[in-house]
């Protein structure tokens, strides 16, 4: 008996009018946990009742602790007949299980109902008091951490990173279960809310058991879905990263925490390499390895393809394979042995984490992804989710196999999803196959691993970018080239990775969001055959998607992608493709070629003249685009490094075998030479239609970036004004020309047209840059399309975005001196003295010159003002101010980021982790579907900031809306939708704040900086 | 291919001042679209219409479920659903209270009920305000009106607290409970020429020295009525025009001490009589209710008409009024003093306010 739970209910306020005769309401509350359920007096006739109730007490296990929801029901009294709900408060006292975060939960929660949506809100305190428990064969696993924050977390220092955790459950939806048919949608819903809850609990407990079972004592990255399988069941599925962290403790508990490792990969501006100076161009070759795989699920069936789709454009040629292994060889196969060894212990060497400690990443492979279509079927025993399981290993398995196959022993950025339609289900997995330092991730018998001797051999910055396969014995055709920063070893010609841009990249310019958006019509069809059809098609979209980025990224004169999600999304009758990702030049990486037309008839006058035109304006865009991205890299000849041979030029070619058999492979190989030569070859209309979208695609307006990646590369001096959102757009297509290219065409608009909506909505920020743009696709119905975008708009100074034009030389001079600034306004909470010796990626002058200025940073660092709405304080005019001035609510961030700008993180309060239900009956009544939907997100929103605002947080991070499935039926004037969000709620403390006490206490923490600023540089 | 759902929502809500102009003008979608496209944005931002259209629809959708908690501002403080820094909230709230002039003045002294709402069609078609503009100023008078009709203490005060409104319109609202209440005629044709300020300004210095609040803040019922005892008093007042000895030594002693420092002199000495018959039989008459609501109408027909057009200057007007409440203390048989300053003192305010073209 570990436990014991303390409830208090004191308040209620702006209750619903629940007497229509007295206008008043007679509320009580019911406090239930378990089944155990406690009640408070009736506060007689208030719509602000106090109750002020004695201190409810639960005795309970941590295992229920753990699973448990505490459920908080508003009621209102009836003499004569049955009590009316008011409302519901589910709070998951999880964050008060583990010591270092929350100890009490405190505050106004708004009391929600599934069918009325917020009506009031309620006052409650919660408390734990928790008894050790040294029972070895529990089966809680209270005081393991959980952040959905895909890096190490700010304030912790990660002391071994284990490896992959995952975990489901099953059980049947409480929506297709047959009592449903007599209870009210209000039950229903309050079911499958309170069922979800206790499946989240569960599956949570169960991870930690894992990760106690690893040795760890956290989950990083962690990522919870559900799966609503419809009459099959529902799923909840969740993966992490189990890690052992540390606290960083430090003397005062502002004071900030120099050594994190962590800490600096974030907070550290993105640079630019003020003088890449080792340039050439070469021979061009896209990397990716893009691999899937696709089975029509019964057992029974055959394994229809199982396949690698390398899409990579020379075979292999005149590759300098002299010099280019002899340093990084033999290191190299050092390193492979001891990560082997070190990995292959586990079954599944993934990490979801997309940043990581420095050197914690050697070198990244390509992107890894494997999918696979299964039929639904009633999941039989909950208890045994086996099946599921099985499906999740088989995809693993294959990731793993493609990992291996680039040469590399682990998997980054790893993430799951599934799609559903009917009983139809697509799984996919996508990662980055990377070799890593095994010092992390071994136990620890070097103390504080992140100090590595083992670095001063690397080429940390351009290190990721080398190729970790053999060039020999290279998995597939690709074209490689001596890296453009150290000359030494081999690096691909475009680099596709699911992972953030590491903080010591190279990157000229800046980046930019990259879509490829794609539909396929399908016919309708039942079971297995619906199933083939789709396994059919899967390959053939991944083809185009992946042509279509690649395309559109060598339209942006860029050579490198971060952050790639592919989504494929399954519908009655057709299949969506969307895959966005940031765009970077990377430095380390070969200029990209430009894009070249062919046409199919050369001999025809007109014909021709259109090819050049079109041609022309390719060049044209390539050229604008540079320029407007900033990308102007050295210009060096090639000679200089002894490029491979380059060699005449060859047609496109697309090859592609399909047979029945059950090692079916789908081989795609595009491959060309010379580094102009992307060749696009028009032989048909369709493919002018690609030329034409490709043309489409229209940048963001002036003062305007967009990324899905953590932050901008290229932007570093964020303000801390962040704007996060989310907007939701349905559109109907009319069923009568349904053609591929009409629904390309459709889809594409709809995409661009949301963007253009954001930049106009959020043009009072401009200069601004919407930062982790998520784009989700969902197909609700036959004719419905339904995208869903979160992002958050975060402005930042001008000044630096306006030396635009500058050409290079002036840039890299400059650059020197405005690093300072941006230092120094970036949210680096530098005691004087450690500034001077931050573990900085950039070269050595910048240090020095830093050095030079870190006298000055309390002056320059008032500059980051807090203002709390993009839409700012500016022009309220100064009458006398009115009395409302002093807001009794407290505002809470939300940030799709792992960090807030301009502020340091100081305490991580617990994972937020919500599922909300809302229906309406009269749907005309609260404003049709925008206006059910709008109110719902904005209550949703709500529930989040009171839950962090109680447990004494001010913002959420790595917040993410993981589900919005929305459903209408406009004649029935009826709608429903449900919402799943997560996040990390924390304490974050302005810059501004932190001054004075940073100042103060400049010594203990900055010691250990120091040691780790020569370590990194 | 149309838009089923579009929708927008930011951690903090983004309010957009033009459009909540365009909103609180009671545009509808289309028309708002309309004007926007007009003021060229569209060109400023290179937006499309289809962008502004939905913009204007998502800035609509949330001012609308704004509106209920508009109508009780302290809620709209400590909601949880929509996160709005401190600034755009009292902005929100004081945009939403405002009121136009025009409408004011159709209204201003009407009761505040249905009857007067059904004619808001006739005041929107006269005005040009929007029938919906009209209709939610109308509903923030009665609604102030109703929350500070039963409430004890400064009417200002009571206002600024249950509507969070700022200093300068909680009294621009205090005036029109107050004629709303004592139900001032101000829309007579000889009233016209007054503007809402002018009326303001007279209620806020009656609601200072004629109302019960003026005696004592302790009383009920304080600011909105007329401090009764005091309009009975007023009766004793006419003393001073029906005791002939008593006019005639009142006017000697003005004329005495105007005489060579009035532009108008020979004319003021010609009206004296009829000027102060005027003020104080307004005064006398306070006692009905019927001639409470025409204190505006009898102040405009017997003084400041006669005096307009025997052309006074303003100055004049001053001096005379000045003198003509301070020789009366001069009259040695005249016992209410204090009756007449507190009488006096606001009416020579107001008449100097209200004498002009």
């Amino acid at each position: 008996m570990p436990g014991k739970l303390k409830v208090k209910i004191v308040a209620g306020r702006h209750l619903p009018v629940m007497d229509r005769a007295s206008d008043l309401t007679d509320a009580f509350v019911e406090v239930k946990f378990g089944n155990t359920t406690f009640k408070t007096d009736v506060y007689l006739k208030s719509l602000n009742p106090q109750w002020n109730s004695e201190w409810f007490k639960f005795e309970v296990d941590d295992e229920d602790l753990q699973d448990e929801p505490l459920q908080i029901t508003v009621l209102d009294h009836d003499t004569y007949s049955a009590n009316d709900a008011i409302g519901k408060v589910y709070i998951d006292i999880d964050p008060l299980l583990y010591s270092e975060a929350a100890t009490v939960i405190s505050g106004w929660f708004p009391i929600y109902d599934t069918i009325h949506g917020i009506r009031g809100e309620i006052n409650v305190v919660v408390k734990v008091d928790l008894f050790n428990d040294l029972n070895r064969f529990r089966q809680s696993s209270c005081g393991v951490k959980f952040f959905c924050t895909t890096s190490i977390p700010k304030c912790y220092r990660a002391v071994i990173i284990h490896g992959f955790v995952e975990e489901l459950v099953v059980n049947e939806d409480p929506e297709y279960q047959w009592i449903d048919r007599i209870r009210t949608p209000r039950a229903s819903n309050e079911a499958r809310q309170r069922l979800i809850s206790l499946m989240s609990g569960e599956l949570q407990r169960k991870i930690g058991l894992k990760v106690l079972e690893m040795r760890g004592n956290a989950v990083v990255g962690y990522l919870q879905c559900f799966d609503l399988e419809g009459e099959s069941g529902l799923v909840v599925r969740a993966i992490g990263t189990a890690c052992t962290l540390d606290k960083l403790s430090s003397p005062a508990a502002f004071l900030p925490a120099c050594n994190s490792p962590s800490k600096e990969m974030k907070e550290i501006p993105f640079n630019e390499d003020p003088n890449p100076n080792t340039h050439s161009s070469g021979p061009s070759t896209p990397l990716k390895n893009q691999t899937y795989s696709f089975s029509p699920s019964k057992s029974y069936s055959r394994q229809s393809s199982s396949s690698d789709t390398d899409l990579s454009l020379t075979p292999k040629t005149g590759m300098g394979s002299g010099s280019a292994g002899k340093e990084g060889g033999p290191f190299k196969a050092l390193l492979r042995q001891q990560t082997q060894s070190a990995l292959e212990q586990r079954e599944f060497p993934f990490f979801t984490l997309t940043a990581f400690p420095p050197g914690f990443l050697v070198h990244v492979g390509g992107v890894v992804s494997a999918r696979s279509v299964k039929l639904l079927d009633r999941i039989h025993n909950p208890d045994e989710p086996e099946t599921r399981d099985a499906w999740w290993a088989e995809i693993r398995q294959e990731i793993k196999s493609h990992a291996k196959a680039l040469g590399c022993h682990a998997v980054v950025g790893y993430s799951e999803s599934t799609s559903i339609c009917e009983e139809v289900c697509i799984l996919s997995a996508s990662g980055t196959a990377a070799v890593l330092n095994p010092r992390f991730l071994q136990d620890g018998t070097v103390e504080g691993c992140l100090e590595q001797r083992l670095e001063e051999n690397l080429p940390t910055r351009c290190g990721f970018c080398h190729i970790p396969y053999d060039e020999l014995n290279m998995p597939f055709p690709a074209h490689l080239t001596y890296c453009y920063n150290c000359r030494k070893q081999k690096v691909p010609d475009v680099l596709f990775t699911t992972i953030d841009l590491p903080t010591d990249a190279t990157v000229i310019g800046k980046g930019c969001l990259i879509q490829a958006r794609l539909c396929r019509l399908k016919k309708k069809a039942q079971a297995e055959a619906n199933a083939t059809a789709i396994s059919n098609l899967l390959p053939f979209m991944e083809y185009e998607v992946h042509t279509q980025l690649m395309n559109k990224l060598k339209l942006k004169g860029m050579n490198a992608l971060f952050g790639l999600r592919i989504q494929i999304t399954v519908g009655e009758n057709m299949l969506m493709g969307l895959a966005s990702a940031t765009g970077v030049y990377l430095a380390a990486l070969p200029t990209p070629g430009g894009i070249q037309i062919a046409g199919k008839t050369p001999n025809d006058g007109s014909y021709e003249q259109h090819i050049s035109h079109m041609q022309k304006k390719i060049n044209d865009t390539i050229a604008k685009n540079k320029e407007l991205y900033e990308i102007s890299p050295p210009e060096i000849s090639e000679e200089i490094i002894g490029s491979p041979i380059p060699e005449p030029r060859q047609r496109s070619r697309l090859l592609r075998s399909q047979s029945e058999s059950s090692d079916e492979v789908t081989e795609l190989d595009l491959s060309h030479g010379k580094k102009d030569a992307f060749v696009l070859e028009i032989d048909d209309t369709d493919a002018m239609e690609d030329v034409h979208s490709l043309l489409t695609d229209v940048p963001p307006p002036s003062g305007f970036y967009s990324c899905n990646t953590e932050i901008m590369p290229g932007i570093n001096n964020w303000t801390s004004e962040i704007q996060m959102f989310t907007s939701v757009r349905v559109i109907r297509l009319s069923s009568l020309n349904l053609t591929n290219q009409a629904l390309n065409k459709n889809f594409n608009d709809l995409c661009e047209n949301l963007l253009k909506s954001l930049y106009f909505k959020l043009r009072s920020m401009i200069p601004c840059c919407l930062c982790h743009v998520n784009f989700t696709v969902s197909l609700p119905e036959d004719e419905l399309i339904q995208v869903t975008v979160t992002a958050v708009a975060i402005t930042f100074d001008k000044n630096q975005a306006l030396q635009t034009t500058k050409t290079h030389v002036e840039k890299s001079l400059q650059r020197a001196s405005t690093d300072n600034e941006e230092l120094l306004q970036f949210p680096l909470e530098l005691c004087s003295d450690s500034l001077s010796s931050h573990p900085l990626p950039p070269a050595k002058e910048h240090l020095e010159s830093a050095s030079s200025n870190s006298g000055i940073p309390a002056a320059q660092r008032a500059v980051t003002v807090e203002k709390a709405s993009p839409v700012g304080d500016g022009n309220f005019r100064n009458r006398s101010a009115p009395p409302c001035a002093n807001s009794t609510v407290g505002v809470v961030k939300m940030t799709p980021l792992s960090f807030i700008p301009g502020a340091k993180i100081t305490k991580y309060l617990g994972i937020i982790n919500m599922f909300f239900i809302r229906e309406t009956t009269s749907l005309r009544e609260e404003g049709g579907v925008s206006g059910f939907l709008h109110a719902f997100i904005a209550e949703v929103f709500a529930m989040v900031r009171a839950h962090v605002a109680a447990l004494g947080g001010n913002a959420v991070v790595s917040y993410i809306m993981k589900q919005c499935v929305f459903m209408e039926n406009p004649n029935k004037n009826q709608a429903q939708c449900l919402i799943n969000v997560s996040g990390d709620a924390v304490v974050f403390v302005r810059e501004s704040d932190l001054e004075v006490v940073s100042t103060q206490q400049p010594t203990a923490n900055c010691q250990s900086s120091c040691t780790e600023g020569e370590v990194t540089t | 291919m149309t838009s089923e759902l579009d929708i927008f929502v930011g951690n903090t809500t983004l309010i957009d001042e033009d459009v909540y102009r365009l909103w609180l003008d009671g545009y509808s979608v289309t028309d708002a679209v309309a004007l926007r496209v007009r003021s060229g944005i569209l060109e400023q931002t290179g937006a499309t219409a289809a962008v502004l259209q939905s913009d204007t629809m998502d800035h609509y959708r949330t001012f609308h479920m704004l509106e209920r908690l508009l109508h009780a501002p302290p809620k709209l403080l400590h909601q949880l659903i929509f996160q709005i820094p401190p600034s755009r909230q009292a902005l929100l709230i004081e945009r939403y209270y405002a009121f136009d002039e025009a409408f004011v003045r159709e209204v201003l002294g009407k009761k505040l009920s249905k009857g007067t709402k059904k004619d808001l069609d006739d005041i929107s078609t006269k005005t040009g305000i929007t029938l919906k503009s009209c209709r939610r100023q109308f509903d923030n008078f009665k609604r102030v009106f109703k929350v500070v009709e039963e409430m004890r203490g400064s009417l200002v005060d009571n206002i600024q607290q249950h509507f969070l409104l700022s200093d300068r319109l909680a009294r621009d609202y205090a005036a029109i409970v107050f004629f709303a209440n004592n139900r001032f005629e101000t829309g007579k044709k000889k009233l016209q020429y007054l503007s809402f300020g002018d009326f303001a300004f007279c209620a806020e210095l009656m609601i200072q020295n004629w109302t019960l609040g003026a005696v004592d803040s302790q009383m009920d019922d304080m600011d909105m009525d007329l401090d009764k005892e005091f309009l009975q008093d007023l009766k004793e007042l006419k003393v001073l025009v029906a005791d002939k000895d008593l006019l005639d030594l009142h006017k000697s002693l003005v004329c005495t001490a105007l005489r060579g420092k009035l532009g108008v002199f020979s004319e003021m000495e010609a009206n004296f009589k009829n000027l102060s018959r005027g003020l104080v039989n307004v005064a006398a008459k306070l006692t009905h209710n019927k001639d409470v609501r025409d204190l505006f109408v009898d102040l405009v027909e017997k003084f400041v008409e006669p005096c307009r057009s025997d052309h006074w200057p303003l100055s004049d007007v001053r001096f005379f009024l000045n003198q003509y409440s301070a020789s009366v203390h001069s009259l040695d048989g005249f016992r209410h003093q204090t009756l007449w300053d507190r009488y006096m003192g606001t009416l020579r305010g107001c008449l100097l306010r209200l004498y002009h073209d």
